[in-house]
């Protein structure tokens, strides 16, 4: 039992299609990264799990229940893009307050608040209000709210938008240990160096389908092969274009997928030089997830 | 520049039709409430008139001619009898009493027996008119004392030349009968032009001789059973009211900004659900504006002496429900609106507007007729209405039901309209 699965799901807005028919596995422990560009249906299909989209088709079971089922609701969390707090209450308030609508009392709702307390390392500050804390330290209680009732699936919409590398860093241990305790995220993110970093498998979206699915090597392995990247610096911006060679918009850098690098390179570097240009630098490296991106959706991910 | 910041401002006017509105057709709307209220243009009545309850206990010749000229004044509708549920029934001094401490009348007109054996009333001492008068309506009273002598003079001429010589024969010795005969006559020409009534010019007749002449005297009905309440329990209740509803409609508004907070799409996806949130929200309003009030008349008791604690029942009564409908009327306009630019602006012309003409401004009882009727529209009518039955005219708690009725209705309503809008906020 899957403890989150969407099938074939479905939703439109007047004329626009959101959700073509999107279906989403996420496994016991797993940590998904869910991409696409703006527009692409990502935050409606986290907005059906999270129970505030009726799907015009399809289903979404949580912990193999129909997702507005009580028990399956109990069993998600669900953290904002936005600081959803309330900042004229303290950190503690504001977590009994989220552990209290999520069905917590008493002793339970007590020992929850001081494991996420704990856990966001917000004990010292618990007293404060939250409109005294800074960006990071509100983003953690934004993700404590969200599972102090410690649910089985946790739904993050970009836990780490905003925050400094540091902050950032301590969210993703944060995260590490829900998922040591058996918990599931689904997080969507315009951070690709942390997709391919720190997630299981990524599933890319656009135009409400799913274009892509699996761990950064099946989907390299699947679009490129063995071929591989290599990208160049040139000494001034080209007057002309190089063949085979994919300038960036008014910039020396430029880059092109290799087949076999080591018959390709050479050649590409002599049409370089019969160009009139010098190679100031040069990489070789396995396409990484931004090429998988640009070539399942034809954008970079900040379009 | 200068030109260019111009533009941008009148490009910002010319695209934003709130502003506009608020610029434009606000004061508009304002000056004519006001103008109406004020300058007693209402629609359906531009005069205030007066209901005034006559009682004859003296059955004489003077009282007959003096209260039948009093029902032909334009200003005043005179009645001489109660409708109760067994019929009409002449009115005597205690109904009369009952009737303005119950707001059904502004004024009693009581003339006692012997007024007419006394009357002109040249000599001190002797049997006087008795106004009751609610303190809370100084102008009903005056307006109707200013007539009882004016009518006295203009329909009783004779009646007051015959009081006249009485007095001089006292003084100076009677009259010759040549002197009886010539004052018989005048006194008869005067009667006789006094059934005629007034002359072409609207006139009822001379004036030269007001000052006092139909002995009256007000006498306080409400007062004398509530002494220490008065006009500060009025204000208490329309100031209180106004602030009632700016306070609801402000604190409703936590609502806009937990949405664009994202606090509300929280909420929603928890196990909390529209329903329960808008009556918990409601619930909230409902205790903070009593809580509001309360501290406004426990001031008013403790600094301006209101008599709060011997109308502590009908108080709590009228304030619950008061702070019910108005919890519901914040949600309305909370839900209603979009943002909480636009609450504050829709909010402040609606509280203001209801606040003029429902009577917390400025008493509803000396608008005209067609504003008093448009009060009843308003919150703060109905409210105020419950109030003053409570600490004006010490009413029994059941006289309030229509006042309960009405706000719990309004209550219901509003709560009903609120979780109506508020769907746009749950799932889609």
């Amino acid at each position: 039992m899957k403890p989150l699965l969407v099938t074939l799901a479905q939703k439109s807005f007047g004329d626009t299609v959101a959700l073509a028919g999107v279906s989403v596995e996420l496994g016991a422990g797993e940590l998904l990264a869910l991409l696409g560009p703006n527009g692409a249906g990502k935050t409606t299909l986290v907005r059906a799990i999270a129970g505030r989209v009726r799907l015009d088709g399809g289903s979404i079971e949580i912990g193999g229940r129909p997702a507005d089922d009580p028990g399956a609701r109990d069993a998600l969390g669900v953290v904002p893009q936005e600081v959803a707090l309330y900042p004229m209450l303290t950190a503690r308030e504001n977590l009994e307050v989220f552990g209290r609508l999520q069905g917590l009392a008493g002793p339970a709702r007590r020992e929850a608040v001081g494991w996420a307390l704990g856990w966001t390392g917000l004990e010292g500050r618990a007293g404060d209000l939250v409109k005294t804390f800074s960006g990071g330290m509100k983003r953690r209680l934004n993700i404590a709210c969200g599972v102090v009732h410690r649910p089985r699936v946790v739904l993050l919409d970009e836990p780490t938008v905003g925050v400094d590398p540091q902050s950032r860093e301590r969210i993703y241990e944060m995260l590490a240990v829900l998922r040591h305790e058996g918990a599931s995220l689904l997080l969507t993110t315009h951070q690709l160096d942390e997709a391919e970093s720190r997630c299981d498998r990524v599933v890319i979206v656009d135009h409400g389908k799913v274009v892509g699915e699996g761990t950064l090597g099946e989907l390299v392995e699947r679009l490129f092969g063995g071929r591989r990247a290599v990208t160049l610096t040139l000494d001034r911006v080209p007057d002309t274009a190089v063949a085979g060679l994919e300038m960036e918009a008014g910039g020396r850098a430029g880059r092109a997928l290799l087949d076999d690098p080591v018959e390709d390179l050479p050649a590409l570097l002599a049409r370089v030089r019969a160009a009139g240009h010098e190679v100031e630098d040069l990489a070789l490296h396995r396409p990484g997830l931004g090429a998988v991106f640009l070539s399942l959706t034809g954008r970079e991910l900040r379009e | 520049m200068i030109a260019t910041i111009i533009r941008v401002s009148l490009l910002h006017l010319r695209r934003d039709r709130v502003v506009q509105a608020m610029t434009f057709l606000l004061p508009i709307a304002f000056f004519s409430i006001f103008a109406a209220v004020f300058g007693g243009r209402g629609g359906g009545g531009a005069e205030v008139r007066v209901t005034v309850g006559v009682v004859d206990e003296d059955r004489s010749e003077v009282s007959a001619r003096l209260l039948g000229a009093l029902e032909r004044e334009t200003g005043l509708t005179v009645s001489r009898v109660v409708k109760t549920k067994a019929g009409e029934l002449p009115l005597d001094r205690e109904r009369a009493r009952t009737l303005v401490q119950g707001g059904q009348l502004d004024v009693a007109v009581v003339v006692p027996k012997e007024f007419g054996k006394s009357f002109p009333g040249f000599a001190p001492g002797g049997p006087e008119i008795e106004l009751l008068a609610d303190p809370s309506n100084p102008i009903a009273p005056q307006m109707v004392l200013g007539l009882l002598q004016k009518v006295g003079m203009t329909a009783m001429p004779d009646l007051f030349a015959r009081g006249s010589i009485d007095v001089f024969e006292r003084y100076a010795g009677a009259l010759t009968p040549q002197q009886r005969a010539a004052v018989d006559g005048w006194e008869k020409g005067l009667a006789e032009s006094a059934q005629k009534g007034p002359g072409k010019d609207g006139k009822a007749g001379s004036g030269a001789m007001a000052g006092g002449l139909v002995r009256t005297k007000v006498v306080d009905v409400i007062r004398e059973k509530a002494p220490r309440t008065g006009i500060i329990a009025f204000y208490a209740a329309g100031i209180g009211v106004m602030f009632l509803l700016f306070m609801t409609s402000g604190a409703g508004g936590a609502l806009l900004e937990e949405a664009e907070a994202g606090t509300l799409e929280r909420l929603l996806t928890s196990r909390l659900g529209m329903g329960r949130l808008l009556l918990a929200k409601w619930l909230y309003l409902t205790l903070l504006g009593f809580g509001q009030v309360t501290v406004m008349f426990l001031w008013g008791a403790l600094v301006f002496g209101l008599d709060l604690w011997s109308h502590l029942g009908g108080f709590a009564i009228m304030t619950v429900v008061t702070a019910a409908a108005a919890a519901g009327f914040g949600l309305v306009l909370a839900t209603l609106c979009r943002s909480r630019q636009q609450l504050g602006g829709l909010s402040t012309i609606i509280i203001l507007i209801m606040s003029a003409v429902g009577g917390s401004m400025f008493p509803r009882f000396l608008m005209s007729e067609g504003m008093q009727k448009a009060g009843l529209l308003t919150f703060n009518g109905w409210a105020l209405d419950g109030y003053l039955k409570v600490f004006w005219r010490n009413a029994p708690l059941l006289d309030l039901w229509p006042q309960v009725l009405v706000l719990c209705a309004v209550a219901v309503v509003f709560m009903a309209a609120a979780r109506l809008l508020a769907r746009r906020w749950e799932a889609v």
